[in-house]
């Protein structure tokens, strides 16, 4: 017990130590590796600038700047050819952005809907879900953003079947589904009324507003008295019905604009290209099909004891779903519903394949192919989708830990 | 109880009542039907609408099914033969294009009097596969399974046998390379010996030593080039050796992401996230485009190893989250039970944490394979044949322009049968593999 024999000495460190003790083998591990790392990113740097001499290029972003020359077909910012690579890459930004917005959404409700059918009791529904889920998800979504563009180009009619000679018409009057892409009314202001569609648009902000105010007010009630305020029924009014008293008060400043043939193509309207929605239906059913696993999983995560549970106390069937099971299913389904939304976003680089012109097509191919800049043109596309999805995972991992269940 | 039972009953039956039918209601079909369709009002209605869905799926197909054409040689033959047999116009599935058309489908442009090969290689696959997924099969198969990838690359491009052997000789080599380094000094070392032998080897001793036994012996195959690769072999390829290197990679990026180690650990990150933040498209865009910039002047490099390799970071980025999930679902305790064993880290790793991080997470993993399958279909985009790409080039040809359907559902039947027999698998494996008594 007098001392222990085999304390290493503190000042007779041996080189030995690097590797046989443990508190220094990391550091040489450590050190190990990153000298690898710098050697390799160091050699991988020479050659690109080796490479990059011999073909007389330089490093340089300056063609941003430069005319682009090419033409987009689908831009939701003023656009020609006469603008820069820059805002051709802009452009191709908030179409990516526009596909993956309305296939999250479309996808969302797909899913939801599929996920809670599934789990039916009516057996038809139930196995017809199966069969939706078990094919989307188990072919290719290349195949079937193909396939639907195919869908909408063979099986539609063209534009001239719709007139005086043709056999197709309009549907509900209004909207035109053609081969080149489908036209729907488009809201205008009537002239000299811009100010009264302000108008509108700050009263809907304020019914926003109010109605978050109010949900607040409610949960407050709530938690102080137990008193329970109607919540949806009070929202739903607090937004359509200043909305649409200010409407027909302001003497109805919007109207549509139809879509009409005029010579071989429908004039007016907003006209979705097929590509747009080929990709956006075969992006929303393909992801739809995943989302319908995680609520299935989700829901199904959270015991039947729970059910039972809040049943006993009391409490009425949509109560139990929204206070007891929705809680407890979405902590098991919002994380992977997530990085669904991201693939789905990611997977609409797809677009390549419907010619639609998203941010790999813009700046990703065709400025390439102009520039000849594959290395800043690569290095920034790759910058747009890591930081989109770095943003989005951030999100998702502090949303993570907000809800995580607190252990030791 | 004994004050009622000491009341006399006024009735006693005596005899047994027999027993009587169930009410209609309550058996055969039509309580089955009341319980599964009609349950409610709701359910009746969806009953209804779920009929009426698949009565009108159906009569687009079935008589376009049963119409179908499977001999001739063109489209336009095709749409004379339907006039002729159902009338003009009648619905009618062309599937002579695949019976036309079907061996480049699969094999793309393989040498036709060669197909014995690929054919060769897929048997063998399932040979060199069945001991890995199946614990009954004979265990001494794994040293097959071993050596089949090997195999397969040379049964496919052929070319002479000895390179080929001394790429297995090189692994030989790291074995008694591993059993020196760890005598002499340590298992540290031993590991680093096992890994930097076989490659100086590679490098080093195997171009000269391969070139002169093949001029001395020119035992081989003939040589297929890459761009004779295609159809579904193509992607099965891509899809076959992502799956067998990102597992390996994904454990230790997994490992390394939950490592102490700080450098070890922002490299991985940074590496998992730089991979699943791109789209795959991107980075095939990179291979295909950037890739020459990064190595020396003057090298070369077969794009569908490019292909390979950047498929394997992708899904081995994916496969490292889902793993990661798998040990961080594992309680603390199970880690400090293997530290109070005394088992140092890869000893704790192996015999206790992965065992059980991998088994949680199966599906998962699974999940991940059948994806990076799928995205072998992204390959078109960069000038491979894939189903895909082949599709396109029939259609290009003058016999089957128009023609969309049949190449569509064939493609898509054959990539639905790979994923689903895998998600299947997982399903078994995770059935098999559970421990609880339920």
């Amino acid at each position: 017990m007098s001392a222990i024999p085999d304390q290493p000495a503190r000042d007779k460190f041996q080189l030995s130590q690097l590797i046989y003790d443990t508190r220094y083998r990391s550091l040489t591990i450590q050190i190990f590796a990153f000298i690898l790392l710098a050697i390799a990113l160091f050699w991988l740097g020479r050659n690109t600038v080796i490479n990059l001499a011999a073909l007389g290029k330089d490093f340089d972003f300056g063609f941003l700047g430069q005319r682009a020359g090419y033409d987009i077909n689908q831009s939701l910012i003023p656009y020609s050819s006469a603008s820069s690579h820059g805002r051709a890459a802009l452009v191709g930004i908030l179409n990516t952005m526009l596909v993956a917005a309305l296939g999250c959404t479309l996808a969302l409700v797909v899913g939801t809907i599929a996920g809670v059918l599934r789990l039916s009791n009516n057996w038809l529904v139930a196995k017809i879900m199966t069969v939706y889920v078990e094919t989307f998800r188990n072919v290719p979504v290349l195949l079937w953003i193909i396939a639907f563009f195919a869908i909408l180009n063979e099986s539609t009619p063209s534009p001239r079947d719709f007139g005086e000679n043709g056999d197709a018409s309009l549907l509900f009057g209004s909207i035109a589904i053609t081969n080149r892409g489908v036209y729907i009314p488009r809201p205008t202001p009537l002239d000299g009324a811009s100010w009264a569609v302000w108008v509108l648009v700050a009263i809907v902000v304020v019914s926003i507003a109010a109605i978050i105010v109010y949900r607040g007010y409610a949960r407050r009630q709530q938690q102080s008295t137990g008193r329970i305020l109607p919540v949806f029924r009070v929202s739903l009014a607090l937004f359509f019905v200043p909305a649409v008293i200010a409407f027909f008060l302001l003497g109805m400043p919007l109207s549509l604009d139809y879509p009409e043939l005029g010579g071989f193509n429908f004039q007016g309207g907003i006209m979705m290209r097929n590509s747009l929605i080929a990709l956006w239906l075969a992006l929303s059913l393909y992801t739809g099909a995943f989302i319908a696993e995680i609520v299935r999983g989700g829901i199904l995560s959270v015991s039947k004891g729970q059910t039972e549970a809040a049943f006993a106390l009391g409490l009425r069937p949509s109560r139990t779903m929204n206070l007891v099971i929705l809680p407890q299913a979405l902590r098991v389904i919002i994380p992977p519903l997530i990085s669904q939304f991201l693939n789905l976003t990611k997977n609409s680089s797809l677009a390549i394949a419907v010619g639609y012109m998203d941010v790999r097509s813009t700046l990703g191919g065709i400025t390439i192919n102009q520039t000849g800049r594959e290395l800043e043109g690569m290095l920034l596309l790759g910058l747009f989708y890591l930081v989109l999805s770095l943003i989005i995972s951030a999100g998702m991992n502090f949303y993570n830990s907000s809800i995580k269940l607190k252990e030791r | 109880m004994s004050e009622m039972n000491a009341q006399t009953v006024p009735y006693v039956r005596e005899s047994m009542v027999p027993q009587a039918e169930p009410p209609v209601t309550e058996r055969g079909a039509v309580k089955w039907m009341r319980e599964n369709l009609f349950s409610s009002w709701f359910n009746a209605i969806l009953t209804i609408i779920g009929l009426a869905f698949v009565a009108w799926v159906l009569m687009h197909i079935v008589p376009w099914l049963w119409n179908s054409i499977w001999f001739a040689g063109s489209l336009t033959a095709c749409r004379e033969i339907r006039d002729a047999t159902w009338g003009a116009g009648a619905p009618s599935a062309c599937f002579a294009v695949i019976t036309d058309r079907w061996q480049q489908l699969l094999l793309g442009f393989y040498p036709s009097e060669l197909y014995w090969r690929p054919i060769t290689a897929l048997v063998l696959f399932g040979v060199a596969v069945a001991p890995v997924l199946f614990t009954r099969v004979s265990r001494q198969l794994l040293w097959f399974s071993a050596v089949y990838p090997v195999a397969m690359v040379w049964l496919l491009w052929g070319g002479t046998i000895w390179p080929y052997l001394l790429v297995i000789a090189g692994f030989a080599l790291g074995v008694p390379a591993y059993r020196i380094g760890a005598k002499a000094v340590s298992p540290l070392l031993g590991v680093v010996a096992a890994i930097a032998v076989p490659i100086l080897f590679w490098v080093f001793v195997l171009p000269p030593l391969s070139g002169a036994l093949s001029s001395a012996l020119p035992i081989g195959l003939e040589a297929v080039p890459s761009r004779a690769m295609g159809g579904f072999m193509l992607s099965f390829i891509i899809g076959v050796s992502g799956i067998a290197l990102s597992l390996p990679l994904g454990i230790l990026l997994a490992l390394g992401r939950q490592s102490h180690l700080i450098f070890i650990h922002a490299v991985s990150v940074a590496f998992i996230e730089l991979m699943r933040g791109v789209p795959l498209i991107v980075w095939l865009f990179t291979a295909s485009l950037l890739l020459n910039y990064f190595l020396p002047p003057g090298t070369t490099f077969d794009l569908t190893l490019r292909v390979v390799i950047m498929v394997t970071f992708f899904a081995s980025a994916y496969m490292a989250e889902v793993i990661r999930g798998g040990l961080a679902a594992l309680p603390r305790g199970q880690y400090e039970a293997a530290d109070s064993l005394g088992l140092d880290y890869w000893k704790a790793m192996r015999l206790i944490i992965l065992p059980q991080a991998l088994k949680i997470s199966i599906p998962g993993i699974v999940n991940t394979f059948i994806g990076l399958f799928k995205d072998t279909t992204l390959v078109v985009f960069i000038g491979l044949l894939d189903p895909i790409g082949l599709s396109n080039a029939i259609r290009a040809t003058t016999d089957w322009n128009g023609i969309y359907w049949e190449l569509f559902i064939f493609i898509g039947a054959l990539f639905f049968i790979c994923c689903f027999a895998m998600s299947r698998y997982s399903m078994y494996l995770e059935q098999k593999l559970r421990t609880d008594h339920r």
